[in-house]
């Protein structure tokens, strides 16, 4: 089933949709709810290689629903750990929980002031709600 | 550049189902009301209502409108009888492909043709500046609402006796006076239910209300697909013949219609590209306008619900059309393989 609308506020927000839990100097990003909903059910993840690095505001892989492919974009930067295979194998995971088992991957975090450019979740639902 | 989008008569009630809206040949159409892979299931296991009003319908009419029309379309008019349908195309001089349709024989020179949405105004154009005397050419398009219910129960749900696939009668549906027509586009059983235009929202209500799932266009697409019916604008177009795109069958070469003497020579001489179907052989979804690793471009493409592989049709060169032969997809940069596969890409198992 397609999760309800949510923005926890224990997360950090990118404007371009995705999200990041930071845990010491790692991090989890996804993508929200939002953006999730507007692509539709996700077929495909093309995920990046652990070890390799991920840029803040850059593409660090794709999501593709039937209709679109999606840009995955970094809220921070950093070093990737772990690519969500669950997510790679059954793509959906992310439509059905996108901040818990749809998460797509771990990093460890390069420059974590960039943490403060990122929006809280009230910040971000009203970027959605300008959206 | 502003254009005013135009809406089918059912439009509020899309959007009262919460329907997706996006913009389709000119029209605000529905592309998904709950998703795209559920709706697709409903028509593959029960049933799925698709409004598509914004379709052209075009009459034909007069003493010599049958022969007019064996002039014009592809296929053989003359095999039709009162009830009968036939999918046919009609071509330009060059055998391009200006429009694929399904002409409907009403009566002794009675006919009406059902045309692509975004063809309505180059089909009907075509026709008109050709019309002869003793032949009436009509759009009639903005009368009538039309609605597809397809799939394994629909016309159980419907309550409609079985029919033969391309024949035609008009019925009744919850008091509606419908055209009943056995054809559609989803590689399902199934209708096609034709209404007078003020009483589409209440023919609409009727099906939903008879538990038929509703369908946008994103599933229109995706089962079209997977049962490899091709779609004009992507896979064939005023610049793509008939042979090259595997529609033969639809062209009888032994009458004579506008392309027909191209058409010989294509098949004589044996196309140089043809347009094939083929399956993903890795997690990859191929895209309309994708390259082939020694020639050859995707013309349309998706993710099949039903396989849950990335599926499509291309144009490849003739000697790359054989089942099973292997193609290198370029997909954004990355090369992707795939399989050239026999018609349909997805077929029942019965």
């Amino acid at each position: 089933m397609p999760a309800a609308e949510s923005y926890p506020d224990d997360l950090r927000y990118h404007p371009e949709h995705d999200w990041a839990r930071v845990d010491g100097d790692e991090a989890t990003l996804g993508i929200t709810w939002f953006a999730q909903d507007s692509l539709g059910e996700l077929v495909h993840y093309e995920a990046p290689e652990a070890g390799s690095t991920v840029t803040k505001d850059s593409s660090y892989g794709e999501v593709e629903s039937v209709k679109a492919v999606s840009d995955i974009v970094a809220p921070l930067s950093g070093e990737v750990l772990e690519a969500n295979a669950k997510v790679v194998g059954a793509p959906e995971t992310v439509n059905d929980d996108p901040y818990g088992e749809g998460w797509l991957i771990r990093i460890r975090m390069s420059d974590s002031s960039e943490l403060d450019a990122l929006m809280d979740a009230d910040a971000y639902r009203t970027h959605v709600a300008e959206s | 550049m502003e254009a005013t989008l135009l809406r089918t008569p059912i439009y509020e009630r899309h959007v009262a189902l919460g329907a997706r809206m996006v913009p389709f040949a000119g029209y605000e159409m529905p592309v998904q009301y709950e998703g795209v892979i559920p709706e697709h299931k409903a028509v593959r296991t029960d049933a799925g209502a698709f409004d598509v009003s914004h379709m052209g319908e075009i009459h034909v009419d007069g003493p010599t409108a049958q022969e007019f029309l064996q002039a014009m379309l592809s296929n053989d008019v003359d095999r039709l009888a009162d009830g009968e349908a036939q999918y046919t195309l009609l071509t330009n001089e060059a055998g391009g492909i200006i429009d694929d349709l399904i002409v409907y024989r009403l009566g002794h020179g009675q006919f009406y043709l059902v045309v692509n949405a975004s063809n309505r105004t180059a089909v009907y154009g075509w026709l008109k500046e050709r019309e002869p005397r003793g032949c009436e050419v009509r759009d009639a398009s903005d009368e009538y609402g039309l609605v597809a219910v397809q799939g394994p129960r629909a016309l159980a749900r419907l309550g409609l006796p079985e029919a033969p696939a391309f024949t035609h009668a008009m019925s009744e549906l919850d008091g509606i006076e419908v055209m009943v027509a056995r054809t559609g586009y989803t590689g399902e059983d199934g209708v096609e239910l034709c209404c007078a235009e003020d009483d589409s929202v209440a023919l609409w209500d009727a099906i939903v209300e008879r538990g038929v799932t509703p369908c946008g266009l994103g599933a229109r697409d995706t089962l079209r697909l997977e049962v490899c019916y091709p779609l004009h604008g992507n896979d064939i177009t005023p610049k793509t013949d008939a042979i090259s795109a595997g529609l033969g069958w639809a062209c009888a070469l032994d009458t004579s219609f506008t392309g027909a003497d191209m058409l010989r020579r294509i098949k004589d001489e044996g196309p140089t590209r043809r347009l094939v179907p083929f399956v993903m052989e890795e997690r990859a979804v191929p895209r309309q306008g994708m390259t082939i690793e020694g020639g050859g471009e995707v013309t349309s493409g998706t993710h099949s619900p039903m396989l849950d592989q990335g599926i499509g049709l291309a144009y490849v060169p003739a000697a790359s059309a054989t089942p099973e032969t292997q193609l290198g997809i370029d997909v954004r940069g990355k090369p992707r393989r795939a399989r050239v596969v026999k018609k349909p890409i997805y077929r029942k198992e019965r």
